[in-house]
């Protein structure tokens, strides 16, 4: 793999830029691997990599049913934050936080990571001490937090609605200046790239559609590419996690269900951080060609289908409008939707299985972008050393069973409400 | 936008329902010890690719809830039953005398 670099582009230039490397190889599979990892996805890219590179387990191969950067890790709206609340999650996504910060350079590959802040807006004193319930657990945690008062973020943002007609006014806000956007495709090349790089197979177009046995073991998997044999199988395959785990013959905790995003026409220069709206499910930040990124609510109704009805669109407009009325004449561009895994407690499940050989990663709700370098990182040292993580181990299967769940939200046990 | 036909009101947007989950799971009864049972009744789904039998309630019509089968890959509706006439889940009986 040629290292990218200012020199490399000019070398370049002296043949006329037509002399570049694919970013990685077009693999075709091997009998067999060490480990295999089903998903091409972020979390299963990075996990490939960390494996190679943390732990020297270089013969692995990634199986994508699809191509690289075509699932959720390139459909969802790019915000990376770590103002988790709970004991478990705090620590898990600041050191997601630390590989963002330094990812780029890690993988040698521009992954466009901006860490222009994140607010989250509170509409009540009670909410705004919430904040500072969360912001004091993140400042005793290390983690950068700030709480903001009406002038204050009036100063940040004030195209946000400070008018005496405010649905709900704002009285404050929650800011993590460390926060931010980075380019979600990049990731996804990047990884690739750079697990390429340590001898990984990344094999596009192949999907997984059973598993092979020996006794109560998985040996291996069978593909659309024909049978690979594998010392350890991870499943990172987030949105369908229930329908490999019913093939693999695991029970488990998660409904799949469509979350949308939004991309308006082009603006000049408005939105300069990420803005949660903190009466409504909205959140927005605008991309570098100038379209406003934003999301919502879940649809609400179990769906594998990678598209959102109508009725959501319309309520995300009305929350987008009631915090920033100067967006109303705005086109819409284009929304999608993404299959998420959704859990009861809306918080990811990384752990080993009562299946010998499968390892699990799934489970990532609607947060599962931020999380992809600690995911990959701590998934591929479950993987190598048979032992979870230490970051992980509040996110056990079993913490359903034994009622330790980590509900951020506070929602209960009804996916479609987390 | 999905389209309900609901029993009692006829063809109705889904806004006016309210979603209440995987119909396929049944309660244990309320004096089982079993945490397995409990468990599995709170928390595990089969979440198919395909058809997948669900509850809605008319919140905003005749608020009778409906088991509706659904394929959760392109959202056709099958069928539309009230729930009540379904066959009462035997797991709503005690397991003894109260």
């Amino acid at each position: 793999m040629s290292r990218y670099s200012a020199f490399s582009i000019f070398r370049n230039a002296l043949s006329g830029q037509k002399n570049w490397q694919r970013a990685w190889r077009a693999a075709e599979p091997k009998p067999s691997y060490d480990v295999i990892v089903i998903g091409g996805g972020g979390h299963g890219l990075a996990t490939a990599f960390y494996l190679a590179e943390n732990h020297g387990i270089r013969n692995v191969a990634v199986l994508e049913k699809g191509y690289i950067g075509g699932g959720n890790v390139g459909r969802n709206t790019t915000v990376i934050r770590s103002n988790y609340l709970l004991d478990g999650n705090t620590q898990f996504y600041e050191f997601s936080m630390k590989l963002w910060e330094n990812m780029s350079r890690a993988l040698n590959f521009n992954v466009m990571f901006s860490q222009r802040g994140q607010l989250v807006t509170a509409h009540s004193a009670d909410q705004l001490d919430g904040f500072s319930h969360r912001a004091n657990i993140m400042r005793l945690n290390g983690i950068d937090a700030d709480i903001l008062d009406r002038d204050e973020v009036r100063q940040l943002v004030p195209y946000l609605d400070f008018s005496d007609t405010a649905r709900f006014p704002i009285h404050g806000a929650i800011f993590q200046g460390r926060a931010g956007t980075a380019r979600h495709d990049a990731v996804a090349w990047g990884y690739a790239r750079a697990a390429d790089g340590h001898g990984v197979d990344i094999i596009q177009n192949c999907e997984v559609t059973g598993f092979l046995r020996d006794g109560d073991s998985i040996v291996g998997v069978e593909t659309t590419k024909g049978r690979i044999g594998a010392g350890k199988v991870g499943l990172a395959v987030a949105g369908h996690t229930s329908v490999l785990g019913a093939k693999a013959g695991l029970e488990l905790p998660i409904e799949s269900h469509v979350l949308q995003a939004f991309v308006t026409e082009p603006l000049k220069p408005l939105v300069d951080h990420v803005v949660a709206y903190g009466a409504d499910h909205f959140y927005v930040s605008q991309s570098d060609k100038g379209g406003l990124v934003f999301g919502g609510n879940l649809d609400g109704y179990n769906s594998y289908a990678q598209r959102g009805n109508l009725g959501v669109v319309r309520e995300v407009a009305e929350a987008a409008i009631a915090l920033m009325p100067c967006i109303s004449r705005v086109r819409l561009l284009r929304h999608w939707g993404g299959v998420m895994d959704m859990t009861p407690d809306a918080s990811p499940i990384i752990c080993l299985t009562p299946i010998e050989g499968l390892l699990l990663n799934g489970g990532w709700c609607y947060g599962g972008f931020k999380a992809t370098p600690a995911s990959g990182w701590c998934f591929a040292h479950t993987i190598a050393t048979g032992k979870p993580h230490p970051l992980i181990a509040a996110y056990g299967l079993d913490r359903f069973r034994t009622g330790r769940t980590l509900d951020e939200a506070g929602a209960g046990p009804s996916a479609w409400l987390q | 936008m999905l389209r309900i036909e609901c029993p009692c009101c006829g063809l109705r947007d889904h806004e006016e329902f309210r979603y209440g989950g995987d119909a396929s799971v049944t309660r244990p009864a309320h004096d089982d010890p079993d945490p397995q049972a409990w468990y599995a009744y709170v928390y595990l789904r089969a979440n198919p690719a395909g058809p997948h039998r669900e509850f809605w309630q008319h919140v905003i019509g005749c608020r009778q809830w409906l088991v509706v089968e659904r394929d959760t890959r392109n959202h056709a509706i099958a069928s539309v039953e009230l729930a009540r006439k379904l066959a009462p889940r035997k797991s709503l009986a005690r397991k003894s005398p109260a």
